[in-house]
């Protein structure tokens, strides 16, 4: 009866042994990805905040008129100006749908 | 264990054959007994002191030992307990109130060396000079020579002059990261966001602090890790920031001006949409403070916000203001006009003559002098510096610039008669060209005292600010509207907008006192539209000259006015304003206000 015991109590000790050191590599190995994962968000927002700082210099007002004025001939891009708002009253109204149908009919 | 008896059997029995004392044997026994008990105690005790003295060494030596270790291990951060915190930017972004970034952060590196470890001072320092041209290889090499062990060459420097300077292999030159403040529009609102600087510097990490404009302001704000993530939203508007520095540099050199500030500000609330003053600088390669000369004349000197001028007949409308508010005049009431006007040793002139009388509007109109003065008489001293006072112009404006902030209005020492009459057509009282701004502001919207800001925040018109009455302002509008319309203003009118406004000429004051004859600030103050305005538009030029039909002409009716027409062309579509039918036919607002229907 002792000797079942003795030995029950020796084979938990090694299970519990085993599983703790598996934790324990396991945690290690989970912290050295999560170290990974953060030098890569880190690097990452860098290069987010890079791109965009990037895309606010290429925005700059600035540049865009010195853009548009180098390449008028195929943008023919202008200022805003007040006379180019128009009135909703200045849009020409869609064809009739009765005619289009008519004029559908027709054709065919 | 056997034991043996006191008095052992064999030995007494011959004892006694001997006749001898058997009780002798039987002390003998007992003595030989104690001195075996008195061992195995000394035994034992010995024993224990042993085995507490080995206790307390392998005590000690495990508190020796672990102190060994953690003096003589590399230091490891515990990983553990850096969770959840984001590598986030030192200071946090700046952004206009669509979004569009004006200020952020990149990482660059900073270059600096060990001239101990190095292999080749002397090619290091020409290779140096080679890659950043303001470095002079003698002085480096002198430096990197002369024993020091430490020593920074560049602050921060691109990637592209990383690289070169990784290139040279020089195992005594090492980069140090940095975090490097961006403003990716160049000089576009540099006056607005200041720049920033480095502040206490270590090879691992520097400071970045604000050094002027909002970036000093919210400084505190900016660096706070609570609110990195969280960008700065100002109220200013980049395109219409950028359109009103192009207009005002385009009108700068039409009109051969040293300098130029414009101001757009809300007239609701005082949020300011655009705020330019020229000549500018670029933020990003911010100059340093001039030693010599007026500092006036740096790049650095906003002059919006900064510059202090007598700006002239734009304060008449103020007057009229005063006037009209406390009943002492109506817009058609007939104001004295005869000049020139002598008061004391002074005399006021007219710029032509006005005939014996005006009505108080065509003294704005026309923009007398003698009649402001006259109109300020009547309100007295008193009344004029409490509403002076009233709208703000005693004190810095409230704008989160540190150089409005620093900005205090040049006020007479001695508020006499004289200075009455000088200052109801704006001499003799130097505020700077945002006080102005929200004084129009206060007309344009009725007459509540806004609160300029630069930064988008919601704020609610409130009748505690109350000045004048809505009725006054309306009946000052529309004197004003009449000034573009037929009066000095008459090349700021923009079809469909209504511009409303006044024109001030003032002569410069001189160093050393009196007014130069041939210098002036020109202003435009203004408003549009006229019947329900929505922005103050303040421009002004800094010694301006335009040339018509050959003669030399600085009234701001012909160069501030027509750079502001431009402007109001250029800056109203983009915010998305409709031009409206004009009313200029219909009768001014002022009779039908006044009228009874």
């Amino acid at each position: 009866m002792k000797i079942v015991l003795h030995l029950s109590g020796i084979v938990l000790v090694a299970v519990c042994a085993t599983w703790a050191y598996r934790v324990n590599y396991e945690t290690q190995e989970a912290q050295n990805r999560l170290a990974d994962l953060r030098g890569e968000i880190a690097s990452e927002r860098e290069a987010v905040s890079v791109l965009k700082a990037e895309w606010a210099y290429l925005n700059r007002p600035d540049r865009l008129r010195a853009l548009v004025v180098a390449h008028a001939d195929v943008l023919n891009l202008v200022d805003l100006q007040p006379e180019n708002f128009g009135e909703a009253a200045m849009v020409a109204f869609p064809p009739d749908p009765e005619e289009l149908v008519d004029a559908a009919g027709d054709v065919e | 264990m056997i034991r043996r008896p006191l008095r052992p059997l064999a030995r007494i029995l011959s004892a006694r054959a001997q006749g001898k004392d058997p009780d002798l044997i039987e002390a003998e026994e007992r003595a030989a007994r104690l001195a075996a008990r008195h061992r195995a105690e000394r035994q034992k005790a010995e024993t224990r002191l042993l085995l507490l003295g080995l206790v307390f060494v392998l005590g000690f030596t495990t508190v020796a030992g672990r102190m060994a270790l953690l003096s003589a291990a590399v230091p490891v951060e515990p990983r553990a307990a850096l969770a959840s915190d984001p590598i986030r930017a030192q200071r946090a972004e700046i952004v206009d109130r669509n979004g569009a970034l004006l200020a952020t952060n990149i990482v660059t590196a900073s270059l600096y060396a060990q001239p101990a470890t190095m292999i080749d001072p002397k090619r290091a320092a020409t290779e140096l000079a080679e890659i950043f041209p303001d470095l002079d290889a003698g002085t480096l090499e002198a430096r990197f020579t002369d024993g020091r062990k430490f020593l920074w060459i560049k602050r921060s420097i691109s990637p592209e002059q990383r690289q070169r300077v990784h290139d040279l292999g020089e195992p005594g030159l090492l980069f140090g990261p940095r975090e490097a403040r961006l403003y990716p529009n160049g000089a576009v609102a540099a006056h607005v966001l200041g720049g920033a600087s480095y502040g206490r510097e270590g090879v691992h990490a520097a400071e970045v602090v604000g050094t002027a404009g909002v970036e000093r302001v919210f400084d505190a704000r900016l660096r706070d890790p609570e609110r990195s993530e969280d960008p700065l939203r100002l109220s200013i508007d980049i395109e219409v920031q950028s359109a009103l520095e192009e207009v005002l540099a385009a009108g700068m050199a039409e009109m051969n001006a040293k300098g130029a500030m414009g101001i757009l500000m809300e007239a609701d609330t005082g949020q300011i949409r655009a705020l330019a003053s020229l000549p500018d600088f670029d933020p990003n390669l911010r100059p340093p403070l001039p030693s010599r000369g007026d500092p006036a004349d740096s790049p650095l000197f906003n002059r919006a916000a900064q510059g202090r001028y007598e700006l002239g007949s734009t304060f008449k409308p103020l007057t009229v203001a005063l006037a009209l508010d406390t009943g002492l005049v109506a817009p058609t009431t007939l104001i004295d006009t005869k000049g020139p006007m002598r008061w004391g040793r002074f005399t006021i002139r007219d710029f032509h003559n006005y005939g014996p009388q005006l009505t108080v509007e065509d003294v704005i109109v026309k923009s007398s002098n003698i009649g402001a003065a006259r109109i300020a008489i009547l309100q007295g001293s008193k009344a004029q510096q409490d509403f002076l006072k009233r709208i703000g112009m005693f004190e810095p404006v409230s704008v989160e610039l540190t150089e409005a902030a620093r900005t205090t209005p040049l006020l007479p020492a001695r508020w006499s008669d004289l200075t009455t009459m000088t200052i109801s057509y704006g001499h003799g009282i130097a505020v700077t060209p945002l006080h102005l701004a929200a004084a129009y502001a206060m007309i344009a919207n009725g007459g509540r005292r806004v609160t300029p800001s630069i930064v988008l925040q919601d704020v609610a018109p409130d009748e505690s600010s109350r000045v004048i009455s809505e009725r006054s302002a309306a009946q000052v509008r529309s004197m004003l509207r009449q000034v573009v319309l037929r009066g000095t203003a008459r090349q700021a009118d923009v079809p469909g907008y209504e511009v409303a406004g006044k024109t001030g000429t003032a002569d410069k004051p001189l160093p050393h006192g009196g007014y130069a004859r041939d210098r002036v600030i020109s202003t435009f103050a203004s408003f549009f539209p006229a019947t329900h305005p929505e922005f103050v538009l303040v421009i002004a030029l800094d010694e301006p000259v335009n040339v018509i039909n050959g003669t030399k002409v600085r009234t701001a009716g012909w160069t501030a006015a027509p750079v502001a027409a431009k402007a109001i062309r250029r800056i109203a579509p983009i915010m998305g304003l409709r031009p409206g039918a004009d009313p200029e036919h219909l009768a001014p607002v002022l009779y039908t206000l006044a009228g009874n229907e």
